[in-house]
């Protein structure tokens, strides 16, 4: 049984149509990773999956209550140490206990630590730990992978690997290669809401627009 | 909703919080008003359930730019608006964690700042109870002022024009009933007004301020 099914998606962004006429399903055990150039839509289509906003058109069946979003920003807070950012999300989502996420994370050195003390890829594993004690199904991922070094990212991959055997799925966009060669990618460039009307494409030569 | 509560005030008492900050411009400006208007005790006295109030208006709006902006930019309000907590009960607690910062300090100074102001004895009460019934509603009708203007740069100003106006109701009858304790009659009814205004905000503005989050997060 698919967790996500997205029948026709068509998202806007400020108003422009970004992509449409998106299909896919997600099942449990499943990765999918979303591919596509800068402003394609990937954020807004990602957004859009979460429920922080109204699709244009079409239909995505999915449990609101299922999917544990991560963003570009980590919602962490610098005054709190990591342990006191994990364990509010922990009580928020009623997720596992945190050691499991901290330990998968690499993060046991920094527990006591304040998050405004960590460096990037430290915040970025922190913003990741926080998946985990959401204890929720559907990993909803924007460039989870940003600022993360190879041996994170490696770190990161094992997670997500360990997610899926345990009956998650996850729906991701990265540009970088996560080893992990299971994942099925789908590239939004053909579902380019400007590439599809032939009307809005810029003509590919000079004869072409003036021949 | 109760570990949210807890991490608001635990962010508003750590360095860089805020705590106190309205508490001490609330100081500041009982302090200046003897400065601006002369020492005459009969004349502060005359003005001070006027000049208590407004302080505790201003000093209560100085920090509701906090209560969401913070959380907007690093991210905090996409994941609590995909978290099971409902938006509406999100936006009660932290106007709650504000009134507990900036109101309830403001309620528990105010009889020391209406000593520094020459308020009559018999007013003290009127004041602490005008203030007590009344800044919760200060707090509810910021949080959905700060909602509407998540997002925006500079937001603080915008926000202060669309506040300031329905904060009018709650400062006419806060400061009436101090002003009628002052006199030596009785206050009952302006605070009575009050306090219905205070429940209607505490009613429908965390509905009013989700709608307005939920928009702003598209």
């Amino acid at each position: 049984m698919a967790l996500i099914s997205v029948r026709g998606l068509a998202v806007s962004r400020g108003g422009r149509r970004a992509v449409e006429g998106v299909d896919f399903d997600l099942a449990a055990g499943e990765a999918l990773i979303l591919r596509g150039p800068n402003g394609i839509g990937k954020t807004t289509l990602l957004r859009t999956v979460a429920g922080l906003q109204p699709a244009t058109e079409g239909s995505i069946q999915a449990d609101p209550d299922a999917i544990a979003y991560a963003a570009h920003a980590d919602g962490l807070k610098g005054a709190l140490s990591v342990a006191e950012n994990l364990r509010f999300w922990r009580e928020v989502f009623g997720g596992p206990a945190i050691d499991r996420a901290v330990a998968a994370m690499n993060l046991s050195d920094l527990v006591s630590r304040p998050a405004a003390m960590l460096s990037a890829g430290q915040k970025r594993r922190l913003g990741l730990a926080r998946l985990l004690v959401t204890g929720r199904p559907v990993w909803v991922l924007d460039e989870p992978t940003v600022s993360l070094d190879a041996g994170s990212v490696a770190l990161f991959a094992d997670a997500v690997r360990a997610h899926l055997a345990q009956g998650g799925a996850a729906l991701m966009a990265t540009h970088i290669e996560l080893g992990l060669p299971e994942a099925r990618v789908l590239d939004l460039g053909p579902f380019c809401a400007d590439a599809r009307r032939p009307a809005a494409r810029a003509p590919a030569s000079f004869d072409e627009a003036f021949g | 909703m109760i570990a949210l509560l807890m991490r608001d005030l635990r962010l508003a008492t750590r360095a860089g919080g805020g705590f106190g900050l309205g508490l001490s411009f609330f100081l500041i400006v009982c302090t200046l008003v003897p400065f601006g208007v002369g020492p005459q005790g009969d004349t502060l006295a005359r003005i001070a359930p006027g000049i208590l109030w407004v302080g505790a208006l201003l000093a209560c709006l100085l920090s509701l730019d906090r209560i969401f902006a913070l959380d907007w930019e690093d991210g905090s309000l996409d994941l609590l608006a995909t978290a099971p907590l409902p938006m509406e009960g999100a936006v009660a607690v932290k106007a709650a964690a504000h009134w507990i910062t900036t109101g309830l300090p403001l309620v528990l100074a105010a009889p020391v700042f209406g000593v520094l102001l020459h308020l009559p004895a018999a007013a003290q009460p009127w004041l602490v109870g005008s203030l007590l019934l009344g800044t919760p509603a200060l707090s509810m009708l910021g949080a959905f002022g700060a909602a509407l203007t998540v997002g925006l740069r500079r937001g603080g100003l915008l926000m202060s024009l669309l506040v300031l106006p329905l904060y009018i109701p709650t400062l006419i009858f806060g400061a009436e009933a101090v002003r009628r304790g002052a006199a030596g009659l009785d206050g009952t009814t302006p605070m009575v007004l009050m306090a219905g205004i205070t429940l209607a905000v505490l009613a429908a503005m965390p509905f009013a301020a989700a709608a307005a989050l939920r928009v702003n997060l598209r």
